[in-house]
């Protein structure tokens, strides 16, 4: 296992190497410069801008400053919010956006099983048709129109939340139901698909005529097999819902790091572009990584395999 | 206006009382639709005559990028820094000067050497006096080649300003700018420019704590490091989520300071800032401390919710002059007369502008008292007569040679507001003139550099002011060696118009000059396609007062209080 | 000994012979179908899945032929009739700059669902060809094409969509193409993981052993019983496709104007949402729709196809 480990370790390395240079020449070929503003100004202190920043150095060098300091772990400065460190923006933003993505992965974990399993148990029947289009609608609805719905229906008209914020435990149902809607219906469709499949299976109806009771079969059996899918899918969402979506961030006004990252993007901040693709990379890696592993404890037939990948 | 505050000061203790009422109400009751008033007759009676909770909030869409004056560059930071740092004069909401940190100042001869007088009452928030010495310190550091700052240009007016921060010259000590003692500041300036007073209320001049600052480059991107010397203080800065100032209590005029602490939330969605102020939680929108969505704007002037001020920006498009078709100034006039702004006005922007045939909007001031407007008119520049346009670009197309306009692209950077003027405009185009013009849009950083690169046709553009002076709408815009002068417009006359103003010798000359020079390149030549003069829809919560858009449109609250 | 006697009692006379010329040994009693007809059969049988599949033709017919026959086109401005209510005159109202809605929701039908479907498409191809080998053939081919998929992954969205619609002309195409740079990799997972656990199984093995070539084990036996999860995976990058295109455009970097897309009305409605109720309805309410009939008829299309569901 340790050999595994440090196996994928060293390709992360690699893949990140890749990454950040992928990402190096990209942000430079986009148009545009952090240095620049509607006004125009001058040669001479657009020049200072230029050796301030050092972005007067051929590019070549810039990159060869960049991966030495973050070989020694210094994301750099921001070059539009003047001075403050990148790894600090990182630092502050993402518990934000890691408690609202936690919120959500739960909530599409617990409410998506809990409606697929209910339709695959009921294969058919009115209560399959019933969960499946309860799931449907929430992926059915963009959050862009969600989130200003709920906003304006549950925060303004009745005043039953915050229009914005996540001040208190309260505050996070609002972002949470308008960020997990699709996640919900994406697991609850995975699980009755994956479901229906397993308990139609041999080893499903070898337990049937062992006499074991339906809801055990359910929980025992088929629901683990069926979190195969579930758990790939798992890696991607969690780094997907934590690094936040823009357009939830935006309407409740979420300092996450969503927000930040588009930001960057458009003032062409590029140390903290920079910083937060990478950062968002390590995360996707990471998660990737667990499900992996998760993926290898749940599967029964990988395990009996011992092959491990 | 001293005078004025005073008096507001014995009305909010004696209205204290009722509000403080009013606000148990509100946070007792649950069903906050009813606005009840006999809940709680009982705590009304009893509430003790006290000062009524001064607390002003409002939103600002994105974060001051800093707040070291020496490196603010935009409006955002601006309204943050009227409350934290005093330069030497002030700008009233007007746009006029009144002294700050100077008490007096006396202007030289020729216009070229102003002294100011410092008061000695003044501190920094860690206790230092402010001094002349520091405003030496700031406004050299400003123009340091190695502070990079984007605004240095505002000093350039101080000899060898220009040539210090290019790097010209290395010794500081050349620039104009000397403490002859403690309280007393010598600034020399390269010609005589009688709008210095107000420029140096502008945040580039503005003093820095020399012991704070120095070899700490990150001083003011923290609230634990920043050293201020305004009438707040920054407590607070959960960075991209909210800013807290409290009341200076050391500040040389707090007993004019009201508020006791402002919270400002950075709130990005302009539905959201809405919603937030429906629900009670911000006092105020507008003056680029949020918007009022535009669609709603029309119904909220009318219900007397929303008021709508002139300020000083225009919104126009500018021509490539120098490639075909709009190379031609006859086709530019017709593209300008074939609009109806007035329609876009009344059913796009909807926040009763207005229409535009100049460059220089109405706030701007004149001489003498009156506004440059009033003094020169805009109405002669151009008309708007579709078969007037038709035969223009009739003419024009002849004088070029060609035909029919060949397909060219409006360009215009990614919002809603300019998409839908945008649409406006290329479907006027079309019906009246036969033009298809077709539509581009880009984001910000693109845009900045596509457009100048010239590489458009027709491009959206926006001007507001650095200062109220109508220089700083022609020369910036018009004159062939400006850098703003984005459709690279060229008028030997009017660059030479504009230089003798700017070494006018009195300001009825220059005025005279430039507005000359402007009626030149609108009435004649059509350099741009101005369409309207910028308004600010503004709303605020009952009880609020001297808390008012200033004349460039941005939120101007420091010396705000609450009377009830 | 009784047995004998019990046989005893069943007399040769008693059986009679048959004539066995005419005769079909294992005769199947019930209706031949073939594949498709079954699957077709158990396609109509679910009543969800065709009321997805009714509203997507309704759809879509709207989408195709209501521009040709509305009076109105979905650029001409009319700024004295702006944000009108729906009326006989527009029977979805009209916009802020008094274009009729009931032309530009069904015009914007076309950009998103041209959008969705071609975005889909060719992430359904490059996914089951990627994935498909990358499960096939596991171990280092796998790690290697893994690392790459990842990569790609990584790179934000955001930076690659900005940057190609700056170099190639901004376009549907372009838009199109940005999706897909990053869209297919899901894709390709979830056939990577299918195949992975389908390789090692009889009919698989049988195959191989029986000389089959890699290409023709993946096209031929493992991405046709991988189906089910694949079409469930492809009816979500449809509307996924459509949603990204509106996200995009909430960037402004969606189609260019005065052509508009439900994602593009969407977010110029969601502004007046309260005011003008119907320029957010209209475009969000057939959006909606449109998803919930994918969705729908997606899973009513993997359970048909699925032989293991069979009754």
């Amino acid at each position: 296992m340790i050999r595994y480990i440090l196996k994928k370790f060293v390709i992360m390395l690699v893949s990140l190497f890749f990454l950040v240079t992928t990402t190096f020449v990209l942000m430079n070929a986009i148009p545009g410069s952090p240095l620049q503003s509607e006004k125009a100004t001058s040669e001479a202190v657009q020049k200072n801008l230029e050796a301030y920043y050092g972005l007067d150095k051929p590019m070549i060098e810039q990159y060869g400053i960049y991966l030495k300091n973050l070989v020694q772990g210094d994301l750099g400065i921001s070059m539009k919010k003047k001075f403050q460190a990148v790894d600090k923006i990182i630092k502050e933003s993402f518990p934000y956006s890691l408690k609202l993505g936690i919120a959500s992965v739960i909530t599409s974990i617990v409410v998506g099983c809990l409606l697929g399993i209910l339709a695959a148990m009921h294969h058919r029947k009115f209560i399959d048709n019933f969960a499946m289009v309860i799931a449907v609608i929430g992926l059915s609805i963009p959050s862009l129109v969600m989130a200003p719905l709920l906003q304006y229906s549950l925060a303004v008209k009745i005043r039953a939340f915050e229009v914005a914020g996540l001040n208190g435990p309260l505050d996070y149902v609002l972002p949470t139901i308008a960020l997990s809607a699709a996640s919900i219906a994406f697991i609850a469709r995975l699980i009755r698909s994956t479901m229906i499949e397993v308990l139609n299976s041999d080893f499903i109806k070898t337990a049937k005529a062992k006499g074991l009771a339906g809801h055990w079969i359910v929980w025992r059996h088929a629901l683990r097999n069926s979190m195969l899918p579930v758990v790939t899918f798992l890696g991607y969402l969690t780094a997907g819902v934590i690094t936040g979506s823009v357009v939830i961030e935006k309407i409740f006004a979420i300092p996450g790091l969503g927000k930040f990252f588009v930001q960057s993007v458009s003032d062409r901040d590029y140390p903290l572009i920079m910083g937060i693709t990478i950062f968002y990379a390590v995360l996707l890696m990471v998660c990737r990584f667990l499900a992996d592993i998760a993926y290898v404890l749940v599967d029964p037939r990988m395990r009996a395999g011992g092959k491990g990948k | 206006m001293n005078f004025k505050k005073v008096l507001s000061s014995a009305m909010v203790l004696t209205l204290a009382g009722s509000l403080l009422a009013a606000c148990s109400n509100n946070n007792g009751n649950n069903n906050a639709a009813s606005p009840d008033t006999g809940a709680s007759p009982g705590a009304s009676a009893s509430a003790p005559a006290n000062n009524a909770p001064q607390e002003f909030r409002f939103t600002l869409a994105s974060e001051p990028p800093s707040l070291d004056p020496a490196l603010m560059t935009d409006a955002q930071s601006s309204i943050v820094a009227s409350g934290l740092f005093d330069g030497l004069t002030r700008l009233n909401s007007a746009g006029e000067p009144e002294p700050a940190i100077a008490t007096k100042w006396d202007v030289s001869e020729d216009g070229k050497t102003y002294t100011f007088h410092l008061r000695d009452d003044a501190k920094w928030s860690n206790g230092d006096p402010v001094t002349a010495q520091d405003f030496e310190y700031s406004w050299k550091r400003a123009l340091d080649p190695a502070t990079a700052s984007e605004y240095a240009y505002m000093l350039f007016y101080l000899e060898n300003g220009e040539k210090f921060n290019a790097g010209e010259i290395t010794d500081a000590s050349q620039v104009g700018v000397k403490a002859i003692d403690e309280h007393t500041l010598e600034a020399k300036l390269i010609s005589n420019t009688p709008y210095f007073v107000s420029l140096v209320a502008h945040y580039t001049y503005a003093p820095v704590n020399k012991n704070a600052v120095d070899g700490k480059p990150a001083w003011a991107a923290e609230a634990s490091t920043i050293v201020s010397n305004g009438p707040y203080l920054l407590k607070e800065w959960a960075h991209g989520d909210k800013l807290v100032l409290e009341k200076n209590p050391n500040y040389y005029n707090a007993a004019n300071v009201s508020f006791t602490k402002a919270t400002i939330s950075l709130v990005e969605d302009e539905s959201t800032v809405f919603n937030l102020f429906e629900t009670d939680k911000i006092d105020w929108i507008g003056a680029q401390a949020g918007s009022v969505p535009s669609d709603q704007v029309p119904g909220l002037v009318k219900e007397g919710k929303a008021e709508i001020k002139e300020i000083a920006s225009t919104y126009y498009y500018l021509f490539n002059t120098k490639e075909k078709p709009f190379n031609n100034a006859k086709i530019r006039k017709a593209f300008s007369m074939a609009i109806n702004r007035q329609a876009i006005i009344d059913n796009v922007t909807k926040a009763n502008q207005t229409p535009a045939f100049g460059l220089v909007p109405a706030s701007i001031a004149g001489v003498d008292g009156k506004g440059y407007r009033e003094l020169y008119p805009d109405t002669g520049f151009g008309s708007e007569n579709v078969e007037e346009a038709k035969k223009l670009l009739a003419e024009g197309l002849k004088e070029e040679g060609m035909t029919a306009i060949p397909a060219t692209t409006l360009l215009y950077n990614t919002s809603e507001g300019h998409k839908a003027i945008a649409e406006a405009i290329v479907d006027m185009w079309r019906q009246n003139l036969g033009v298809e013009m077709k539509l581009s849009n880009q984001e910000w950083g693109t845009f900045l550099e596509t457009r100048d690169a010239g590489q458009f046709n027709v491009a959206r553009a926006g001007w507001g002011a650095d200062f109220n002076h109508a220089i700083n709408f022609t020369y910036d815009l018009i004159h062939p060696k400006s850098l703003n002068n984005d459709g690279k417009y060229e008028n030997a006359e009017v660059g030479k118009l504009l230089d003798e103003a700017v070494v006018a010798a009195d300001e009825k000359t220059r005025i005279d000059l430039i507005a000359k020079a402007e009626k030149i390149a609108m009435q004649d030549d059509t350099a741009v396609l101005p369409i309207y003069y910028y308004t600010t829809v503004t709303m605020k919560k009952d009880g609020f007062e001297d808390v008012v858009s200033d004349y460039a449109g941005h939120l101007d609250w420091a010396f705000g209080k609450k009377t009830k | 000994m009784n047995n004998d006697t019990n046989r005893g009692s069943i007399r040769p006379e008693q059986f009679q012979k048959i004539d066995r010329s005419n005769y079909v040994f294992e005769r199947i009693e019930r209706k031949r179908l073939t594949a498709w007809q079954d699957i077709r059969y158990r396609l109509v049988s679910n009543k969800l899945a065709m009321t997805g599949f009714y509203i997507m033709c309704v759809v879509l017919l709207f989408a195709i032929f209501a521009p040709m026959i509305s009076p109105h086109d979905h650029f001409t401005n009319d700024l004295p009739n702006a944000n009108q209510a729906p009326s006989w005159q527009h029977l979805f109202g009209t916009d802020d700059l008094g274009r009729d809605m009931f032309e530009r929701t069904w015009k914007g039908a076309q950009i998103s669902l041209f959008v969705g479907f071609a975005a889909a498409l060719i992430d359904l191809i490059i996914g089951i060809i990627y994935g498909g080998i990358m499960g096939y053939y596991g171990g280092k081919v796998d790690e290697a094409m893994n690392r790459f998929a990842e990569i790609i992954y990584a790179i934000p969205h955001l930076l690659v969509t900005i940057l190609l619609l700056v170099v190639m002309e901004p376009s549907l195409t372009t838009i199109i193409v940005a999706m897909s740079i990053t869209g297919w990799i899901n894709m390709a997972w979830i056939v990577r993981g299918q195949i992975m656990q389908l390789k090692n199984q009889e009919y698989a093995l049988a195959s191989k052993a029986l000389g089959a070539g890699a290409m023709r084990i993946i096209f031929r036996h493992l991405i046709p019983n991988a189906m089910g999860p694949i079409l469930v995976t492809l009816t979500l990058t449809v509307p996924s496709a459509i949603f990204t295109e509106a996200f995009l455009s909430f960037l402004g970097l969606g189609v260019q104007s005065p052509v508009a897309s439900w994602g593009t009305m969407i977010n110029d409605g969601v502004k007046s949402m309260t005011l003008y109720p119907w320029r957010l309805m209209f475009p969000a309410l057939f959006l909606s729709l449109m998803m919930f009939a994918f969705n729908v008829f997606g899973d009513g299309l993997r359970d048909a196809f699925d032989p293991k569901l069979k009754k």
